[in-house]
Parts: structure tokens; C-alpha cells; sequence
């Protein structure tokens, strides 16, 4: 009798202290789901009523030159972005994970790109970027190299941000792949010693494949990133030069915010969340094949 | 030698990653036309570009919004984490399977799914143009009651068997038993809530227009795009160290924290 009652009472305090969830998902997660649904089949601008336009919408995005622009520059972002990351990453992993002083002390500063704002980082690098008076240029100049046209050249300027990004985020990396390293059991590399292995062929058939995990997160995490671009291009660029830096976020906040065309915004939205979704299960299923 | 060649390589990261940063501080108290000098003394220095900042944008008053905002969520993100993290860890109730498979679920959803409809939702609610719409969002974080559940699990079910006996409620248990034992947890949620909502721009350019209610990111954003700066390098370099300041003071006193709270983030999310 008493077992009962008291098992009650923990149901009782167990919906109690779920509540606030269950009210946070309904609010901020279910009904802006719910409502995404509705409004790609819409076209409104908050302020008229809506109007039901069936796949308008969706005929509107195939024929967006636009939308596949955005799509574009972000696939150039991320095969930049990607290998650059993971190259740097490895490296100062793996240089940090031998016997070495003062490892704290460069993992902290390697780190210290990755805790400033990316409005800090976007701002400096604006800076370092500029055509006449920028670091970089006044650097390549001394040197006898031609100036690079980093933000103003629809070629470069993409690249350029995909270079910052980068130098921006592989601190966190960097501590991803340590960990992965520091888990590495210490008698695989001694057998391979005994058998007679290289460095390189260690580095290959035990080191790369025992990171594989951390090397999946790493490669979903920027392209998660790359789809999330926004501020950096919203500041550099604006999107430009002739929209080579239009980014996914970018362009959805134009139309939303810009043109007021909020079913429009939301099936960008959608879509591209969509094809974040199918790129994400593709990257795994190559990776973890491997 | 190898061992030298290991250092260097080191060096140069080093150089790469902090250089920049310090030659933003020293070029932030140049004019504007020694700004380019990739060195990182000058002969003649000013304050000009603080002044510039501090008499065209309310840049206190954003530090204290940021603040405001930041902690507030923290704060919410700490104790709902801990509520439902604990009742998900703790408590036999019928729905607990279904609501840990929600919040699984609310974690891979791409935010620019439900973007535009959070911004509708503000517009309809009115909250543009107020801290609840900055705040009330990013009360609460699945990921926050996932890393609270987890570090429940294994808190010894002793504690909370005695604990009842002496006629403790649930409430009670989790603040006056395991919130105390929670230290490293509330420490890992801390800093990744508070550095999320400190550093998020693109929320609050939706929500807030006036200029009183900006966050500092924002703020300096916009005074960086907008005409305030009048194109010149010095001023908006100046308000980006200002707005880097806190946080990276903050980070030479506890980066190890730092360090271990984003990482996690980024191991387990």
C-alpha cells in the first residue's frame, strides 16, 4: 500500500518537472514546425492576409538562379573549407600530442579564435583582406608577390572567407582531434614499430583510422556551419561581389527581411535544411565506410 | 632537430593565431592613415577611435544588454536543465521515453527551418523590440538537460533513498543534494549557454531595432556596416575590441573551463 503511494508521487513531481519542456517544445520547437509547413504552401508578408499558392513556392525555388547561386557558394565554402580544417587540425593535433612544453599554452591560443565573437573576427579580417592597406597585401608586396583581390574579386572573395572561417574554428577542431588522439591505445603503434613500420605508415594505417569519428563530427560540424554562414558575409561582403558570397542564411534573411516574403523564407529555409539532412547521410556513409 | 623543427611549426601556429589579435588592439589607438603598418608600434598614438565609438553608439549600454541577456539564459538554461535533467535521470514516469526521444529529435532540427516562424511567433506574441524576445527563446536547451541527465545517471541512488526517508521532496533532492555535487556540469552548460547567447547576431538583428536594446554584437555590427564609422577602419576596430574584450578576459582566467565546455559541446552534440 504504502509502495504505491509513494510511486505516485514520483510519477507526480516526474510530470511536474517536465512540464516546462513539454510547454518549451510546444512554443519553440512543434509550432514552428507546424507553422513552416503552413507557410511554404503561403505567400505573406505578415501584415496582408495569407494566400494559399499550393507548390508556388516550391516552382518559384527550381527557377531561382539566386537559390542555386547560394547553393553553389556554399559547396565552395565547404570543399574549401573542409580539407583546409582538417589538414590544420591534424597537424597541430598531432605536433601537440608528442612530449613537448608549454602544450597548455599553445592549445589556448590556438583556441582563441574560437571563443571571440565572429563579428570580432569578421571585423580584423576585413582589415587584413583590404586591397591597398590590408596586412596581407602589404606582406605579399614586400615580398615581391602580386596583391590578391580577396574581397573583391567573385573568384577570391568566397575562398578568402572560407580561409578566416577556418582560421577562426580549427582551435576547436584541433581539441577534437587531440582527444581522439590522446584514446589511441599506445601498443597498436608498438606493434607496428616491432613489424618494422614508417612514421608515415603509422600516421596512415593506425592514426587516421582510429580518428575516424572525431574526423565524421569534424566534417558535420562545418557543413552545418557552412549552411549556417551569415555574419561573415553579411559584413565583408554583403553577399557581393556580383553574389559570390550570397550564403544560404544569407540569402533567407534577404528575402525574409528585405522583401518581406515570409513563405518564400521559410522554403528556403526548409530546403535548405533538407539538403543539409541528405548531405550530412551521405558524408557519414562515405567516412564511416572507410 | 626533430624536435626543434616540432617547436617551430608550433611557433608559427601561435604567431598565425594570436598575432592578428594583438595588432587589432595596438592599431585600434592609431589614425586612420598608419592603421595599414603590419607592425605593431607607431610612433604617434590616439584615443581618437574610442572616442568616436563611445560618442556615436551606446556601446555601454549594449555591454549591458549583452550581459543582461546572456546571464538571464544561463541562469534559465542551468536551472530548467537541472529540473528536467533530473526527472529524465531520476523518476519513473510514464511519458519519460517519449519526451528524451523529443528532445533527441529537437537537437538535429536545422534551425533555419524554424527561424522564420519564431520571428512570426515573436511578431505575434509582441515581443519585438523587447528582452523577451532576446531571452524567453533560449530558456531552454535540450542540450543542456541531456548533459544534466547524464551526469544524474550516476549520482548513487543511496543519496536519494536516505534522502526521502527524511522526508524529502524531489525539489528538494535535486537543490540541496545533487545541484551541490553539479559543479562540473553546471560549469560544461555555463559557459557553452552563455558564449552561445553572447556571441548569436542574427537573432537579435531580427528582434531588436532599437538601437537601446541591442545586444553588443549587434550593435557593433551595425555600426560597422552602417555609415557611423564613415568607412573608417579605426573606429570599427576599435568597437571590436571592445566587444572582444569581456570575453577574452574572461578567458585568461578559465580557459581550461573554456576549453573543456566547448569541446564537450562539440563531442557530444
Amino acid at each position: 500500500m504504502r509502495k504505491t503511494g509513494f510511486l505516485l508521487k514520483e510519477e507526480h513531481s516526474g510530470y511536474l518537472m517536465s512540464l516546462p519542456y513539454v510547454v518549451y517544445f510546444c512554443l519553440f520547437v512543434a509550432f514552428p514546425l507546424i507553422f513552416s509547413f503552413i507557410l511554404v504552401f503561403h505567400r505573406w508578408n505578415i501584415i496582408t492576409p495569407m494566400e494559399f499558392i499550393g507548390l508556388g513556392n516550391f516552382e518559384r525555388l527550381f527557377h531561382d538562379v539566386q537559390f542555386f547561386k547560394a547553393l553553389r557558394n556554399t559547396v565552395i565554402f565547404l570543399l574549401i573549407h573542409i580539407p583546409l580544417q582538417i589538414v590544420v587540425a591534424l597537424l597541430f593535433a598531432t605536433l601537440l600530442s608528442q612530449q613537448i612544453k608549454a602544450k597548455g599554452l599553445f592549445r589556448a591560443i590556438y583556441f582563441m579564435p574560437v571563443i571571440v565573437s565572429g563579428v570580432v573576427v569578421t571585423i580584423l579580417w576585413m582589415q587584413l583582406y583590404n586591397y591597398d592597406a590590408g596586412i596581407l597585401n602589404v606582406l605579399l608586396s614586400k615580398l615581391g608577390l602580386k596583391r590578391v583581390p580577396w574581397l573583391i574579386s567573385p573568384s577570391w572573395a568566397m575562398p578568402s572567407i572560407a580561409i578566416m572561417a577556418t582560421w577562426k574554428n580549427v582551435g576547436l577542431y584541433i581539441v577534437i582531434f587531440l582527444v581522439g588522439l590522446q584514446n589511441i591505445p599506445g601498443y597498436l603503434y608498438e606493434a607496428a614499430e616491432i613489424d618494422g613500420a614508417s612514421g608515415l605508415q603509422k600516421f596512415f594505417y593506425i592514426t587516421l583510422p582510429s580518428l575516424n569519428s572525431a574526423m565524421v563530427l569534424v566534417i558535420i560540424l562545418s557543413t552545418i556551419g557552412g549552411f549556417s554562414l551569415f555574419i561573415e558575409p553579411f559584413v565583408m561582403t554583403g553577399g557581393g561581389p556580383m553574389n559570390s558570397t550570397l550564403s544560404a542564411m544569407l540569402y533567407i534573411y534577404n528575402q525574409a527581411f528585405y522583401f518581406g516574403h515570409m513563405g518564400y523564407a521559410a522554403t528556403l529555409g526548409f530546403s535548405f535544411a533538407m539538403i543539409v539532412f541528405v548531405v550530412i547521410i551521405i558524408q557519414r556513409k562515405i567516412v564511416e565506410r572507410k | 632537430m626533430k624536435k626543434f623543427v616540432v617547436y617551430l611549426v608550433l611557433i608559427v601556429g601561435g604567431v598565425i593565431f594570436f598575432y592578428p589579435f594583438l595588432w587589432m588592439i595596438m592599431a585600434t589607438f592609431r589614425s586612420e592613415i598608419d592603421i595599414g603598418y603590419p607592425g605593431l608600434f607607431v610612433k604617434s598614438l590616439t584615443l581618437h577611435n574610442y572616442e568616436i565609438v563611445f560618442k556615436r553608439i551606446p556601446i555601454l549600454r549594449a555591454l549591458f544588454n549583452s550581459l543582461f541577456v546572456s546571464l538571464s539564459v544561463t541562469a534559465s538554461v542551468i536551472f530548467f536543465g537541472s529540473v528536467v535533467g533530473y526527472a529524465l535521470s531520476r523518476l519513473k514516469f510514464k511519458i519519460k521515453g517519449l519526451i528524451l526521444g523529443v528532445i533527441l529529435f529537437t537537437m538535429v532540427i536545422p534551425f533555419q527551418i524554424t527561424l522564420i516562424p519564431m520571428y512570426i511567433l515573436m511578431v505575434k506574441f509582441g515581443w519585438v523590440d523587447t528582452y523577451l524576445a532576446l531571452i524567453v527563446p533560449g530558456m531552454i536547451s535540450s542540450f543542456g538537460i541531456l548533459l544534466f541527465r547524464q551526469f544524474f545517471l550516476d549520482i548513487p541512488q543511496d543519496l536519494i533513498d536516505a534522502a526521502r526517508i527524511d522526508g524529502c521532496n524531489d525539489f528538494q533532492i535535486l537543490f540541496k543534494i545533487f545541484l551541490p555535487l553539479s559543479k562540473p556540469v553546471m560549469i560544461t552548460v555555463g559557459i557553452f549557454s552563455f558564449m552561445a547567447t553572447w556571441n548569436d547576431v542574427l537573432w537579435p538583428m531580427l528582434v531588436i531595432r532599437t538601437r537601446e536594446l541591442m545586444t553588443m554584437p549587434q550593435l557593433v555590427t551595425l555600426f560597422s556596416i552602417g555609415g557611423e564609422a564613415e568607412g573608417q577602419l579605426g573606429p570599427q576596430l576599435a568597437a571590436a575590441t571592445l566587444l572582444a574584450l569581456p570575453i577574452v578576459v574572461a578567458y585568461a582566467f578559465f580557459q581550461r573551463y573554456f576549453i573543456e565546455s566547448m569541446a564537450t559541446t562539440g563531442l557530444k552534440g
